[in-house]
């Protein structure tokens, strides 16, 4: 292992050296002191490194080492759908054709791109259940946000000005609440019951004229299915509210149900999750907002036509909630997210969401006797086991996600959904083997031995690591957010 | 169906599960769908093709696009065909990259962390900034929330942004704005440049910030430091959307007042990919560093003494703030972020002023070309790597007959700018050789002939 600081770019520079190849200038030389006020030009450089090629792709390549992705191994962590990235994504991506065009091109030159939005759009109309799909925001989050948006137009629209509340489950994720505040809406929390579902009763007592929406995730966080749906649709309906759906989790239920089926209004997906983005160490993603009838006409724009084989973006909607995003979203994003659809088809999308289940209830089952398992119901793509059983012998949740990185895990998403003590997340996704899961399962039955004889190797964990525990307050006391020359 | 390549589970494997689950078929686990919402039948989508099929049917799909490495584009308006250093593509397809999720582990994510801490570093350097977060969705998301941040930051609800920002850039702020209850107001551009007397006029002490473009959208560089100036007469904060490349040469935003600058770092190694994923940036004084949104990365050690990194400064964020966050941004464009790190660290100290420079000269002698064609350059301010040409005719159709001869022409100003009607933005990075544009004048005088 690596027991010294690995250097920082700046840190191996050298006055001289470069890493750049610049066609030499062939246009007469100018003078900046003639062409500005002196005071626009630059009186210090910036200082950016000085390094060659090779410094670059070793720097990188040491910094890769020190990284973990699905490629490195399983990383089950929960919510997040970390499945293999396939190649060809990557492939098409960088065609010339994809890559190399701008997005404010005359639409005559960029058919075959808008042809694939134009045909990526209906596909998700299809898988969602919903009349109509914007590519245009960028991630999970800031579909959320257009959608809830357009929500809000539409009661506007409608001369309704109170309805200020945006209900969202206390299982949800985080950037539920926020996107509402974001969208200017007040936050109402609403229970979970014993089972783990939506409490009906409480959702009741919740609702009424001030109601914008429910925002729900369905299968919720804890990977269980909101049974009661309809009911909360005829609910939320009934006092006029909208119905969204957070599709963070539409691995678990691909060609079973569609949120538009279930009584949904509007629905974000991540591209990056369940079609297979990549999430990029952190993004980019995509984040399309799929709406029924009545939100049409709220859709960002421009929207995407087609009219006699020839695909125009139509940019007059006057009750459009404008342009969330310059240009159409992250085109190279949804584009790997076509890809894939396109290689799995129908019969494709319906394995993987079987299989994903039957990979999260067999590894549900077979830690159920080692772990405390809040809900014992059979779960969709996710489950959450908690860590109480645990703590009470003195280890903690986050000490055996720890020990699991000396296993040559990713740990599974810890402390949420925030109605679980102790919380453990695991979602396994479909493309990973069974030998995967049993070797993975092992590791876990070995960690709760350890908690029990040998507690200190957990609490110490991770011992493997290229580095131990970082001190977290520190960082946050002391904040060094950059590089500054000694 | 079939076994598929990314499905490795065996009929065996699945005998295997279900019986440990203690079930007989896979349809059990769904039985808690109610029988109303259950779907029936087969998704109508296209079927799957294999792989040597799909590939042929999106390469011609991608043929019918016109590229700009097929054509000589003069297509700026705030994505640019900039030199891309081949190795960032190689460094952004490592897959230990590129496969990782948010780098919440930070003990097998050093390798990300350490990337975005120098990701900020750069950003830091370039803009002059105290500190860089780790990337946002795009240069206009960036622009946007920072006008919530600032219209948050002062508790007033007026922002104003010039005209000479990008439209596009300025439709995002306006969408983010409303679900604020934030009032956006346009100050006017005069000669290309925002009319820093109507901004003297309108401000008043209910203005919480003034947002501005440097270089603008017409390509000009405006006198920053003036406008900065007025903005902090009033008490109200000044925020700059900057192209970094431009910053190569310019006088960083940090040192002429800006309190926010953001941007979007697509010109440093970025493919233009029809519009997105592209990489925001926002960096800001130290004042504001407990109001920037997305993620920060901070230095720390371990028990031994070693140093690493972590997302820091959590407290911001909608994970852990919920409803009382100011953002809800969660994804962000870390991939992104990493290739332009590596473009920056590729062109380096003098490559970065290098490429700026040459973006200067190559524009000014487009400018000059125009000019002894019998062209009217428009605006006659300092600028960067775009000027606006008088047409005299429809840009559309111009446009349309350029293509023709292997050119991709400019922006058409009439469709944002109705008085610039007939008006030409030309972007001339220095990918652009001295024949292109000479044969981009010569076409257009041809045309006008």
């Amino acid at each position: 292992m690596h027991k010294d600081n690995q250097p920082l770019i700046f840190e191996i520079t050298k006055a001289g050296r470069v890493g750049y190849s610049l066609t030499e200038l062939d246009v007469p030389e100018v003078d900046l002191s003639s062409l500005m006020p002196d005071g626009f030009i630059r009186k210090e450089d910036a200082e950016l490194p000085e390094v060659s090629e090779l410094d670059i792709m070793r720097h990188y390549t040491a910094l890769s080492n020190r990284n973990h992705g699905v490629d490195n191994g399983f990383y089950p962590l929960g919510s997040c759908t970390m499945k293999y990235n396939p190649k060809i994504n990557e492939s098409v991506a960088r065609f010339p054709g994809f890559a190399n065009i701008h997005p404010l091109q005359d639409e005559s030159t960029v058919q075959g791109a808008l042809e694939m939005i134009y045909d990526l759009q209906e596909h998700l109309n299809e898988i969602t259940g919903m009349d109509e799909t914007t590519l245009q925001p960028a991630a999970g989050a800031h579909g959320e946000w257009t959608a809830l948006m357009m929500i809000r137009a539409f009661h506007e629209a409608n001369g309704d000005f109170n309805r200020t509340k945006v209900l969202v489950p206390d299982s949800a994720h985080g950037t539920n609440p926020a996107s509402a505040t974001v969208a200017g809406f007040d936050t109402v929390t609403v229970k979970s019951n014993e089972s783990g579902l939506v409490d009906i009763e409480d959702l009741k007592s919740k609702v009424g004229p001030d109601t914008a929406a429910l925002m729900l995730t369905n299968p919720n966080t804890l990977g269980l299915f909101e049974e009661d749906i309809l009911e909360m649709a005829t609910i939320v309906h009934g006092v006029g509210g909208k119905l969204y759906y957070d599709g963070a989790n539409l691995n678990a239920v691909m060609s079973k149900a569609r949120p538009g089926d279930m009584g949904f209004d509007a629905v974000h997906l991540n591209l990056h999750k369940t079609f297979t983005g990549p999430h990029g160490g952190g993004g980019p993603g995509s984040g399309p907002v799929g709406v029924k009838k009545d939100l049409i006409p709220f859709l960002p724009k421009p929207v995407l036509v087609k009219k006699e084989d020839i695909y125009t973006f139509e940019y007059d909607r006057p009750q459009s909630i404008g342009r969330v995003k310059p240009f159409y979203g992250n085109f190279g994003i949804y584009l790997r997210a076509y890809t894939y659809i396109r290689t799995m088809g129908p019969d494709g999308l319906k394995a993987v969401t079987e299989y994903a289940v039957l990979n999260a209830n067999y590894m549900m089952r077979k830690l159920e006797p080692y772990f405390d398992l809040p809900y014992t119901q059979h779960c969709k793509h996710e489950f959450v086991l908690s860590g109480r059983r645990q703590k009470k012998l003195g280890v903690r949740t986050l000490d055996m996600a720890k020990r699991l990185l000396d296993f040559g895990y990713h740990p599974p998403t810890i402390y949420f959904p925030l109605n679980v003590e102790e919380g453990m997340m695991i979602e396994p996704t479909e493309t990973e083997s069974k030998e995967t899961l049993d070797s993975f399962i092992d590791a876990m039955i070995q960690i709760a031995k350890e908690v029990e004889e040998n507690p200190e190797v957990v609490q110490n964990a991770p011992h493997t690591t290229v580095i131990n525990r970082l001190d977290e307050t520190k960082a946050a006391r002391q904040p060094v957010l950059r590089y500054i020359k000694k | 169906m079939k076994q598929h390549r990314y499905i490795p589970m065996t009929e065996t494997d699945c005998d295997e599960m279900l019986s440990a689950i203690g079930i007989s078929s896979v349809d059990e686990l769904f039985a808690d769908i109610p029988e109303q919402v259950r779907f029936k039948g087969e998704l109508a989508i296209k079927k799957a093709k294999s792989e040597s099929a799909l590939t042929k049917e999106l390469a011609q799909l991608a043929a019918k696009n016109a590229d700009s490495r097929t054509y000589a584009s003069f297509l700026g308006a705030g994505v640019y065909d900039h030199y891309r250093p081949i190795i960032v593509d190689h460094v952004i397809s490592r897959s230990e990259f590129y496969t990782a999720y948010t780098p919440y582990q930070p003990e097998i994510s050093q390798g990300e962390l350490q990337a975005i801490f120098e990701f900020q570093t750069m950003i830091c350097e370039l803009t002059g900034m105290d500190l860089a977060n780790s990337s946002m969705y795009d240069g206009g998301t960036a622009l946007a929330e920072a006008g919530t941040l600032v219209a948050g930051h002062t508790r007033r609800k007026k922002l104003f942004v010039s005209e000479a920002v990008h439209p596009e850039a300025r439709d995002v702020v306006r969408s983010y704005a409303t679900g604020q209850s934030i009032e956006v107001v346009i100050i006017p551009q005069k000669d290309g440049v925002t009319d820093i007397a109507r901004l003297e006029e309108m401000i008043d002490e209910e203005t919480a910030g003034v947002l501005v473009q440097y270089p603008n959208f017409f390509g000009q560089i405006e006198d920053i430091q003036k406008i900065g100036e007025i903005a902090h007469d009033k008490g109200s904060l000044f925020v700059v959307s900057s192209n970094p490349l431009a910053l190569g040469v310019l006088t960083p935003p940090g040192k002429l007042g800006a309190d926010i600058t953001v941007g979007d770092a697509q010109p440093f190694g970025i493919p233009e990919q029809f519009g997105g994923p592209h990489c925001g940036y926002f960096a800001v004084t130290k004042k504001l560093m407990r109001k920037v949104p997305g993620r920060l990365v901070g230095e720390t050690t371990d028990d031994e003494g070693r140093r690493g990194y972590v997302l820091t400064l959590q407290a911001r964020e909608q994970h852990i703030r919920r409803d009382k966050a100011t953002s809800n941004i969660c994804s962000n464009q870390a991939l992104n972020a990493l290739a332009a790190s590596v473009a920056m660290t590729a062109l380096g100290k003098e490559g970065a002023k290098e490429i700026a420079y040459q973006n200067i000269a190559k524009t000014h002698y487009a400018k000059g070309a125009f000019e002894k064609a019998g062209f009217e350059v428009k605006f006659g301010g300092a600028h960067f790597n775009e000027i606006v040409v008088n047409c005299k005719k429809s840009v559309k159709e111009m446009n349309a007959q350029l293509f023709t001869k292997g050119i991709i022409g400019g922006y058409d100003l009439g469709l944002t700018y109705p008085e610039l009607a007939n008006h030409v933005l030309i972007a001339v990075t220095e990918q652009r050789t001295k024949e292109e544009i000479d044969a981009l004048v010569q076409e257009m005088e041809a045309l006008h002939a």
